[in-house]
């Protein structure tokens, strides 16, 4: 198997992060070596095998659904690029 | 003064409760040291001013019956603390200011201890040698040239360079272990669940335990106390009867049987390391305790089952990072460019492909090929330790095939990188315990460490047996202060 460009930027789309041609190839590249490391899997035979999904073995416990911060609305604020006093700023969405 | 960097953290305790010693001086000399020693580029932030505040604010009124009174410390900048810059070694995060505290350092807090600054690390605690991080890479204390291992790098230098007395790291695949055998210290992965989550910038949730790293095994046995307690807030934090684990402490090992398994023996393996592993052997024998020969039939299946179990499930992690609620903002023509450019911006070159990675294997068609397929192989190399364990109490294993390599030898091939992890990675893949302890040096002089893995919940049984190797070895690490100004 063999990750191309198109696939590149199949994954770049999907995942957010925005991939000149330059890095595009370099990132074909480095995503080949990996996965003919990860191909090793194939030996295997696991049609039989359970998968692990989950390493604790304990179910999820339930809690009731209360408020325990006190008001930090502005410390939180704060630490967004860009606000609008009580608001999130992102560019404009609806035209 | 510098005597006082040079105590261990159960030397500094005892002197503190003695009142030989105030929080004042010793965090005094912990500033001072770790001033001198910005060539090393351990910290990302430090909160020094605020540190002595606090330490004089103690000594006002200490409390002597606390755990850790008065003791400065430096964690990874990996632990979210409240009103003090959290970066995780991004540009993505260089401006974030937690609101909230992580339950690991609270417990820290709570023992009396203050915090002295944060700690750099590979980006998202993704690498192998802390050259990821968005602050630059970190020295190791024991060669200017070489790197500190990862991704606790920045953890593994201050404390072998005697910057703080003890810190925590993070382990998802070795981060604790790698680094602790490169720098010549002691470093516990926990069992999965055995230390909360919460507050813990999320890398691969289902493998991220926090860990202590120190001197000696008393003091990490001492932190690993501190640090590992249920928590409510973390939904896979387990209820378990945890032990007074510095307390309980022996070199009592008569009787236990360890398992040497042969899998571990690797193609070009160098003989110094295998040498190491024998020389471990004796080491244990003379303590009493059993060697018996295993098997772990998969163990060369867990690095490929690693890198798509990891990638994955940070691809999901780091899928918050959108520049619009807190972190770095890149301009965008429109909402979807502004997400693309901030994330290309933000992240550095190994956290995209590792989200890359992740995104791949968890994408329609390919799901069943790759994680499912992950999935399944990491429950056969569960079974292979559940096996194992039915016939000996704890494993004996190298903690790294090779020492410490050099600045930029491996940053241009990332299995060759990978491949570091090859024998701490297991243990996180089936959540089980593991410790790495200097054991000795190469021929070039830099440190060696040897892993010791326990059943899950068993912390109390490796520190002994690494408690008990540790007086055998009697391991003298070879700092020099190279880089003191």
């Amino acid at each position: 198997m063999s990750i191309d460009l198109k696939t590149i930027k199949h994954i770049s789309k999907l995942s957010r992060i925005s991939v000149d041609e330059k890095r595009a190839e370099k990132l074909a590249d480095d995503l080949n070596s990996i996965f003919e490391f990860i191909e090793k899997l194939n030996e295997l035979k696991t049609d039989d095998v359970k998968p692990l999904t989950s390493i604790a073995e304990t179910t999820l416990k339930f809690r009731s659904d209360e408020i325990k911060s006190k008001n930090i609305r502005e410390q939180i604020i704060k630490n967004s690029p860009e606000d609008n006093e009580d608001y999130f700023v992102v560019p404009k969405v609806i035209e | 003064m510098s005597d006082i960097t040079k105590q261990s953290l159960t030397e500094l305790v005892e002197n503190i409760k003695k009142k030989k010693l105030s929080s004042t001086d010793v965090t005094k000399a912990f500033i001072q040291r770790s001033e001198k020693s910005s060539e090393l580029n351990t910290y990302i932030t430090d909160d020094f001013t605020s540190a002595l505040d606090k330490a004089k604010k103690f000594d006002q009124k200490p409390n002597l019956d606390l755990k850790l009174p008065g003791i400065p410390m430096a964690v990874k900048d990996l632990f979210c603390t409240k009103n003090v810059k959290t970066t995780a070694g991004s540009k993505i995060l260089n401006n974030f200011v937690p609101t909230y505290e992580s339950t690991v350092t609270e417990n820290i807090w709570n023992e009396g201890a203050i915090l002295l600054g944060k700690l750099n690390c590979d980006e998202f605690a993704m690498g192998s040698s802390n050259e990821t991080s968005h602050f630059g890479n970190v020295q190791n204390p024991i060669d200017k040239n070489l790197v500190p291992g990862g991704s606790s790098g920045g953890s593994a230098s201050a404390v072998a360079g005697q910057l703080t007395p003890i810190t925590i790291g993070t382990d998802t695949g070795g981060s604790i272990r790698q680094p602790a055998s490169f720098t010549g210290i002691v470093g516990l992965k926990p069992t999965y669940g055995s230390c909360s989550r919460y507050g813990i910038v999320a890398f691969a949730s289902s493998l991220d335990q926090a860990g202590p790293m120190a001197q000696n095994v008393k003091d990490c046995a001492l932190l690993q106390e501190v640090i590992s307690t249920y928590d409510s807030k973390d939904s896979t934090s387990i209820n378990f009867k945890r032990n007074h684990y510095s307390k309980e402490l022996t070199k009592n090992i008569k009787g236990k049987k360890i398992g040497i398994p042969k899998e571990y023996r690797v193609d070009g393996m160098p003989k110094e390391i295998e040498d190491l592993w024998q020389k471990g052997i004796q080491y244990v024998k003379d303590c009493g305790a059993e060697t018996i020969d295993i098997s772990l039939p998969h163990t060369s299946y867990a690095l490929p089952t690693y890198y798509i179990v990891a990638p994955a499930e940070a691809s999901s992690n780091l899928a918050r990072y959108d520049g619009v609620k807190y972190g770095y903002r890149a301009k965008g023509e429109n909402l979807i460019d502004m997400y693309e450019k901030t994330r290309s911006e933000g992240f550095g070159a190994e956290v995209q492909r590792r989200i890359m990675i992740g995104t791949y294997v968890l994408s329609s068609g390919y799901y069943d090929a790759y994680y499912l397929k992950a999935q399944k192989v990491r429950k056969l190399i569960k079974n292979d330790f559940d096996e194992a364990y039915k016939k000996v109490d704890a494993i004996l294993t190298p903690s790294t095939p090779s020492s410490a390599f050099k600045i930029g030898e491996k940053t241009n091939d990332p299995v060759s990188m990978y491949l570091n992890d090859i024998f701490t990675v297991p243990v996180n893949l089936a959540g089980l315990p593991g410790i790495s302890i200097p054991a000795g040096h190469d021929t070039k002089g830099y440190p060696l460490g040897l892993q010791i893995i326990g059943k899950a919940f068993d912390e109390q049984n490796i520190l002994n047996i690494a408690f008990a190797m540790e007086e055998k070895i009697n391991f003298k690490n070879k700092i020099t202060d190279w880089w003191i100004k």
